[in-house]
């Protein structure tokens, strides 16, 4: 009967030019969900969105484009968690190739989107293996704040943007400590100010909007839908005289005070990861994240409770620094086995370039399940920490990261288990269009992969 | 018997001499052999059982897979490696090996455990001693702190029973390396590889240029790179020739150079270059470079380009040392691909899978696994599991000098050991047993067979998996 109606619904929809309609089958399908692979599955994509995925049989329109993935695995697209792609095309003594990090007098402000690149090669390389979307932070400046990251998506056309300034970054570890002068007291006391500082101008504000009328009520849109564009610069936003913050950056946090902005806070140490439980106690509306969490297994049950996300760094193992003593390939495990809501993300680690490990890591996990001891995560779950995990973690759940009805086609087939690192992507969907896997590498390989001279140099292969 | 001594008697012959000029012409004082060896080995090796590991999938490291093979080591040593019917001898210990693979040791060539240590705090940070671009007399076993808990989750997570220990690459000459067991000492020289020739690191590129030229010294170009290395070759050519003079004739010793002295040594053919080179062009004028002083260099570190040239490095017999997919972090690794490795494999020349990664060290094995496929997908022949874990031991083995002593498992080699719980080209799987020199230095099933440094004991999380 619901097999019936799809199909109706999918003879009944005009499409639209450039709209992709199409049918997978006979793959091993994984919807992302951290349910298990399903054999012989199905994918149906009408108008760049996933009507129906899973073990389903649905009967097509006559001349929809059906692909057979026999023997291939099909998922969603890799969501990196945590990221820096598209902000640098190289990383070291690279002028203008690195816009990570801003020194300038901003920092809350600070808004991502305009820095990002879509035309990177970094973004062609992860696109090329799988990796479809990306939660793109700042590094942090000379601020514990480091501004407003986006969602991008990896597709191979101008428009990389999925949510501009879908949250705000926050150093509240040992680098927000160097960054607040040199101690954790100080960092959080500067945070503290800091929400005081955009509360203060959230009540002057207010009535600014109401002035403008059409505006239903504060909490029904946020007061800085873009810090550069910024509605609360009017001489009625007064300020008090001991402020540390630009109006700009003031403003940015306030959607972040209001809890219309995810606040994603970096640390590692079990011991700040209880005062962030501690400042949501405090500033209950804050919709905050947890970024890093190398020793969250050490207070897994109090994250539980506190409902926070955490997007994790995989297999951070090492006592790298003083904030990861306890760093153990069983953090992930351990903090899913008691309720935390855990997704992956490269905190730090090649965070501008290789968002394609995160499946690797993923495996990687999964292989724990089998070393006594040690507390690893089924295959479901690894594959939903770098898809819809991720995406759950700031509210997008219901948009990207997985195979469900109505998520946005983003699509990977893959010449075999996606978990493992040998295996590749063979064709990659972002919303339904169908991208090219082409990239600076594969077209150095086609140049050099036959040595001997020729009639005409290497530099005439193209 | 210092070279005091022997000094002091050259000095007073050269006075007899002076006084009396009728006399006959004293015979010169014999040379004095500098000891080569100042900081010697004091590793021992732990005591082991005599072991058949039988039913295991075996890669020997040569090139060859053994379907329901046997391997069996005593004294330290491999004794005898086959398939089902080859016996277990009379007392071996038997491990049933079905469902797992036997690997010789994985060998990192290119790694700063103990010298950029965990915590990475300035404390410890005791890689480069970029101080001048010419720094060949410093030596990476002096800043080896043993107490480093990176090595021993390159142990138990990657499977690595040998490693060099190299200085940075801020400098052209970096310093000289040192080859070391993954077993755990109380000193350096506890983990030192028993009979391992010393390594010099050079470096070529982006790295010499900027430390040195943002301080607005030399070098501050890859001219500057080139034409300081080879002014420092040039001494070390002149140092040669003063000592191999002393050497042959004896008499007044010349005053020693510890810089020169490693220099010399390389160009005596006992201390291996491992140059640190990413580019095509740069690796080809460091070649031009070798021949025009008279040197060999073993391998090329980070060589992101080596693809570009593999015929090159095949006729030169230098090997190329890289990550499987690393690219992008600086212009020199900008051009890098994912078959880099298969490639150079291809083209007849050595190539070996490197960390230079704490992390990365845990997983080399991954890391070929990729490089395999990918230059599986790219229609490269005559690849397999079996022939990539060269890259993994065989060819380290050789670049390190030590091919002789371990790197495969061939009967009178080192145990260097690894029981897989899977096949080690999944990410899947891990190291379940390790042996080095024939004594289990890890056992996934028992705790206690598991190292822990000082430096996490009584710490939160002392102990756990990792």
């Amino acid at each position: 009967m619901i097999r019936r109606v799809l199909a109706a619904v999918l003879l009944a929809a005009a499409a639209p030019v450039g709209a992709q309609t199409f049918a997978i089958v006979n793959g091993i399908v994984a919807k992302g969900d951290g349910s298990p692979p399903i054999q012989g599955g199905m994918v149906v994509v009408r108008d760049g969105r996933i009507v129906a995925a899973g073990d389903i049989r649905m009967k097509l329109p006559a001349g929809t484009p059906v692909i057979d993935a026999t023997g291939k695995w099909v998922t969603p697209g890799i969501v990196a968690g945590f990221s820096r792609l598209g902000l640098a095309e190289v990383d070291l003594s690279a002028e203008g190739a690195d816009d990570t990090t801003s020194n300038g007098p901003f920092n809350a402000a600070i808004d991502v989107v305009p820095a990002i690149n879509p035309l990177d090669t970094t973004v062609a390389v992860n696109r090329a293996d799988g990796v479809t979307r990306a939660l793109v932070a700042p590094s942090a400046g000379r601020n514990i704040f480091a501004g407003q990251g986006a969602v991008i998506d990896t597709g191979a056309d101008m428009d990389p943007i999925t949510a501009p300034r879908k949250f705000q970054f926050v150093e509240l570890g040992q680098t927000g400590a160097e960054k607040a002068g040199g101690s954790r007291a100080s960092t959080h006391i500067l945070f503290r100010n800091a929400l005081r500082e955009a509360g203060e101008l959230r009540r002057f504000a207010a009535p600014i909007q109401a002035a403008r009328a059409s505006v239903p009520s504060e909490l029904e849109q946020p007061i800085v839908r873009n810090p550069n564009e910024s509605r609360v610069l009017g001489p009625e936003a007064r300020r008090s005289e001991d402020v540390l913050l630009t109006r700009f950056d003031a403003a940015a946090l306030v959607p972040v005070l209001q809890g219309r902005q995810y606040l994603l806070v970096h640390v590692e140490r079990a011991s700040d990861i209880l005062q962030v439980l501690e400042l949501k106690r405090e500033f209950p509306a804050l919709k905050m994240v947890l970024v890093g969490a190398s020793e969250g297994w050490l207070v897994a049950d109090r994250i539980a409770h506190a409902g926070i996300p955490v997007i994790a760094s995989a297999v951070n193992d090492l006592p790298a620094s003083f904030e990861e003593i306890a760093a153990t390939q069983s953090n992930v495990g351990r903090m899913r086995a008691a309720g935390v809501n855990v997704s992956i993300g490269m905190i730090d680690d090649n965070d501008t370039r290789n968002l394609f490990m995160e499946r690797q890591y993923a495996g990687n996990l999964v292989g724990l399940t089998k070393i006594p001891g040690a507390t690893g995560v089924s295959w479901g779950e690894a594959l939903a920490m770098i898809t819809s995990k991720p995406a759950e973690a700031i509210g997008m759940g219901g948009e990207i990261g997985s195979l469900a009805p109505g998520r946005r086609a983003d699509l990977v087939i893959w010449s075999g288990d996606p978990l493992e690192g040998s295996s590749a992507a063979e064709q990659v969907y972002i919303d339904g269009v169908r991208q090219p896997l082409e990239t600076h590498q594969t077209r150095l390989l086609e140049r050099y992969r036959y040595l001997p001279r020729r009639d005409l140099p290497e530099a005439y292969r193209h | 018997m210092s070279n005091r001594s022997w000094i002091a008697l050259a000095l007073s012959a050269a006075l007899v001499s002076g006084c009396a000029e009728l006399a006959p012409k004293p015979k010169p004082a014999p040379p004095v052999r500098l000891n080569e060896d100042p900081y010697p080995s004091t590793y021992v090796r732990y005591p082991g059982v005599l072991t058949a590991i039988r039913h295991a999938t075996v890669f020997t490291g040569d090139g060859q897979q053994i379907n329901d093979g046997t391997v069996v080591f005593a004294d330290g040593l491999v004794q005898a490696v086959g398939g089902p019917e080859l016996a277990s001898p009379a007392g071996a210990v038997e491990i049933d090996g079905t469902g797992k693979y036997v690997s010789p040791g994985i060998i990192d060539v290119h790694s700063h455990l103990g010298d950029y240590p965990s915590p990475g705090v300035t404390a410890n940070s005791d890689g480069n001693e970029a101080t001048s671009p010419v720094r060949p007399e410093v030596w990476a076993e002096h800043s080896v702190w043993p107490q480093d808990p990176g090595f021993s989750r390159a142990l138990i997570n990657g499977g690595v029973t040998t490693l060099q220990i190299l200085p940075g690459s801020a400098n052209l000459f970096g310093g000289r390396s040192v080859v070391l067991k993954n077993v755990p000492g109380r000193t350096a020289q506890d983990m030192k590889f028993p009979g391992a020739p010393y390594g010099l690191k050079m470096a070529c590129g982006e790295n010499p240029k900027r430390v040195y030229g943002s301080k607005g010294n030399m070098p501050q170009t890859r001219m500057g790179n080139i034409a300081l290395a080879r002014e420092t070759w040039i001494k070390a050519q002149a140092y040669k020739r003063k000592w191999d003079k002393y050497y042959r004739n004896g008499g007044d010793m010349p005053e020693r150079d510890l810089a020169m002295e490693t220099l010399k040594g390389v160009l005596d053919g006992k201390i291996l270059v491992q140059n640190h080179c990413y580019r095509a062009d740069e690796m080809a004028n460091m070649i031009d470079m070798a021949k025009e002083f008279g040197y060999k260099i073993t391998a090329f570190h980070h060589a992101v380009e080596a693809y570009k040239i593999a015929d090159l490095l095949a006729a030169n017999d230098i090997c190329a040392v890289m990550w499987a997919d690393w690219y992008g972090f600086k212009m020199e690794s900008y051009d890098a691909i994912k078959e880099n490795i298969p490639l150079v494999h291809n083209a007849g020349a050595c190539a070996i899978v490197h960390s230079d990664d704490p992390n990365y060290i845990q997983r080399l094995n991954q890391e070929a696994a990729k490089a395999l496929a990918d230059g599986e997908r790219a229609g490269i022949p005559n690849l397999s599991e079996a022939v990539a874990w060269e890259w993994l031991s065989r060819n380290p083995a050789k670049a390190l000098g030590i091919l002789d002593k371990t790197g495969t498992l061939t009967p009178g080699k080192m145990a260097d050991v690894v029981m897989w719980n899977g096949d080690p080209f999944s990410d899947y799987s891990r190291p379940e047993r390790v042996w080095i020199d024939g004594a289990e230095m890890y056992d996934a099933n028992d705790p206690k067979k598991r190292p822990v440094s000082d430096f996490e004991l009584g710490q939160p999380g002392e102990g756990d998996v990792k």
